[in-house]
């Protein structure tokens, strides 16, 4: 069947089982809009108001659904506002597919009106990208991108498209597959090395799993429920992992990190055996990496061989994906007449449990200013545990990590990499498009939604009536908090002077505003604002200013030298 | 420790600065650099010399395995391997200079190229200890120009580097 590039593009998506793409017209990419008009398809475009909200949407429709997620932006202006996006979704390894036209070929290098070099502009933010230059190559391209997005160590994949390749035609056959001979993915771990993290783990007296957000993205969180219960040792999540493993459960220990809990870091801290499982090292978990885990003997699971001694050495590395270690793991345990040290073990607990017990997240509750946690509290409460909670980046999204205990994968949608303030309302759409039943609160605060604002807009044109919480305390709080332990309470530039009343900005949106100060009225309001299943609800809700994110390892501590009030 | 990591790339636009651009994001430094297409037109040989700890080249080769247009990375320094360079080097040659440069040429078996009134232009061949060797004897006040192509290695014996 003969049809032009963008009609390639179009019937190649649908092909591909695509059903919602995010994007913002502009001339370079007319032909595909127009594709998108005259072809019958049930393919769902999404208008944003920014081309960076459209790669968050897109982001989190990912994260949420574990589908990859599609954007179609124009050239030049287009192309660089969808760069933040990208770059988010590649520090979270999330499979993003971001289309954008580009100048018609012969026009290329010359400067042309809206004309950036993408690839260039993008290469270090995706895990690869294409400049497509004859219409023959574009759907294997096409088919090259998802294969890349979507298996091994997942990311975003760009491709440019020129013009006159969405206008040039060629015949269109749907690739089934594609080999690209210098890529090849990791299918299991190597048994050998799977052997011997179970031999370490049988000999372990105060072992911890760490496990990260690649349990998440290989939806390996019945495999490592299974694991951790037959083990019996205490497991703590990094923020990108919060839920592959239930909070509620009894082994659960909390987060780690910056502002993990006391145990978890402690237990990190004094561990002999350290699991981990589809996390990085990153430097907001581990503190200061001189001083990291000093004791411990440290199992690595992995997919990407790359991320295997980054920041630390590691004793047992394995390299697969995730569930099919485990699957691999638990069959070999199966057979394994040792169990694990039940006297060492029934130590550790009862040490973890003395650390457990200082509660590191009590705060001082008031009657007269709303304090932040306690809105999150609320918020769990109020949507029993069970809704998907997305965040901007601040101290927000510490309290929403901290005092929402998630018990299932998917439901913690955040940037936990890049740490982009503005995610949070594009991310809350993306997850209601994706799942039009669920709740879907996003959790922010004054400085975060302002950076993406204008997608109450979107959010009222194709109905998505998500419930913005926002934390209001005049502040960048964690700018704040920076600034009052570490810069002499010198709070340059961090207050949030002249804000809008976001009450009647919701409503000039067309969507419903509340103000809530008073935090005896807080729990109705809240529970009024979820009864509006059907209207997207901002509220803005006035918190104390002076408190801080607690406890807290400063950068460049140990995971043993946290603050903890 | 200087390595020698070589490499068969896609032979497509932007490979290189794909390879280019991973060293100098993650803050790797690329001391020689030679790319020139092989025997098979779909691919390019690259080779580079970089500097680093054993665990640091061990994440560099780790990361150009990672990129999509590298077909296939060896690090040269593992094993036994042959290097060389091509050094083309201008030097003025006037009066008794002429036949000392002549000499000293001979000795390093290098040859001369190209011959004008007032200059020499020699080319040698060999590893980088050679050739700096070579440059080391030279009058430093007589040269006018230096061209090092960057160190070029090949595994010894039936090992090779393919798809």
């Amino acid at each position: 069947m003969e049809l032009t590039g963008a009609q390639i593009v179009v019937k190649f998506l649908e092909d591909e089982g695509v059903d919602h793409l995010w994007g913002y017209p502009g001339g370079a990419v007319l032909p595909i809009y127009d594709a998108l008009d005259t072809t019958a398809t049930k393919l769902q475009h999404i208008l944003v108001r920014h081309e960076q909200a459209a790669t968050h949407a897109a982001d989190a429709f990912s994260r949420a659904t574990g589908k990859p997620g599609l954007v179609l932006v124009t050239s030049g202006p287009g192309a660089t506002n969808a760069i933040t996006g990208l770059a988010t979704a590649y520090m979270d390894s999330i499979p993003l597919i971001v289309i954008t036209g580009q100048v018609p070929t012969n026009m290329i290098g010359l400067d042309a009106f809206q004309e950036v070099d993408t690839v260039g502009i993008s290469r270090p933010i995706v895990k690869h990208n294409f400049l497509v230059r004859d219409v023959a190559e574009l759907a294997e391209t096409l088919k090259k991108a998802f294969y890349i997005a979507t298996t091994g160590r997942p990311g975003p994949v760009l491709i440019d498209i020129p013009k006159d390749v969405q206008t040039a035609k060629t015949d269109y056959v749907y690739p089934e597959t594609v080999n690209v001979r210098s890529y090849n993915v990791v299918t299991k771990g190597h048994s050998g090395q799977i052997r011997k993290a179970i031999d370490l783990m049988m000999t372990a007296e105060r072992p911890v799993f760490y496990t990260g957000g690649g349990v998440v993205l290989g939806d390996a969180s019945a495999q490592l429920t299974e694991l951790v219960h037959t083990m019996g040792y205490p497991i703590t999540q990094t923020l990108m992992g919060l839920g592959a493993f239930p909070a509620s459960d009894a082994q659960s220990i909390g987060m780690l990190g910056m502002h993990g809990t006391y145990e978890a870091n402690l237990a990190m801290h004094h561990c002999d055996v350290l699991i981990a499982i589809g996390a990085r090292f990153d430097d907001r978990v581990t503190g200061n990496i001189e001083k990291f885990c000093p004791t411990a003997k440290i199992i690595h699971v992995d997919i990407d061989p790359a991320s295997i001694s980054k920041n630390v050495k590691v004793d047992v590395p394995i390299v697969g994906p995730v569930t099919q270690v485990l699957v691999d793991m638990l069959d070999m345990l199966r057979t394994d007449k040792r169990k694990p040290n039940a006297e060492s073990l029934a130590a550790w607990w009862k040490q973890i449990n003395e650390w457990r017990s200082i509660n590191c997240m009590a705060y001082q509750p008031s009657t007269k200013v709303i304090k932040p946690q306690s809105v999150i509290e609320l918020l769990h409460k109020i949507t029993e545990g069970d809704a998907y909670i997305t965040s901007d980046v601040g101290q927000h999204q510490m309290w929403a990590a901290q005092y929402y205990p998630f018990d299932k994968p998917r439901r913690w949608i955040n940037s936990g990499g890049l740490g982009t303030m503005g995610v949070g309302l594009p991310y809350a759409m993306g997850v209601k498009m994706a799942f039009p039943d669920a709740t879907v609160a996003c959790v922010t605060g004054e400085g975060s939604i302002q950076m993406n604002i204008q997608e109450l807009s979107t959010c009222l044109q194709y109905g998505l009536p998500v419930k913005i919480i926002c934390l209001n305390n005049r502040f960048l709080g964690m700018v704040r908090q920076w600034q009052e332990f570490f810069y002499d309470r010198r709070y340059s530039m961090s207050y949030m002077d002249s804000l809008p009343d976001f009450v009647k900005l919701a409503e000039a949106y067309g969507h419903v505003g509340m103000k809530v100060s008073d935090p005896a009225e807080l729990e109705s309001k809240m529970r009024e604002a979820f009864a509006m299943t059907d209207r997207l609800v901002f509220m803005d809700i006035q918190t104390d200013h002076t408190e801080n994110v607690y406890p807290m390892i400063p950068a460049g501590a140990g995971q043993n030298e946290m603050i903890l009030v | 420790m200087r390595h020698i990591i070589s490499m068969l790339m896609e032979n497509e636009s932007g490979a290189l600065s794909r390879v280019a651009g991973l060293f100098s994001a993650r803050g790797y430094n690329i001391q020689e650099l030679t790319v020139a297409p092989t025997e098979d037109q779909t691919v390019s040989r690259l080779t580079l010399v970089t500097e680093g700890n054993e665990q640091q080249i061990e994440q560099i080769v780790k990361h150009l395995n990672r990129l999509i247009d590298v077909v296939k990375v060896v690090d040269l320094t593992n094993g036994e391997h042959i290097e060389r360079e091509l050094l083309l080097i201008k030097l003025m040659a006037t009066g008794t200079h002429r036949d000392e440069l002549k000499r000293l040429a001979d000795i390093f078996r290098a040859q001369i190229v190209d011959v004008s009134a007032t200059t020499y232009t020699i080319q040698l061949v060999g590893n980088k200890s050679k050739t700096d060797a070579f440059i080391n004897a030279l009058d430093a006040s007589l040269i006018l120009e230096t061209v090092r192509s960057g160190a070029l290695g090949i595994m010894r014996g039936e090992k090779r580097l393919q798809i």
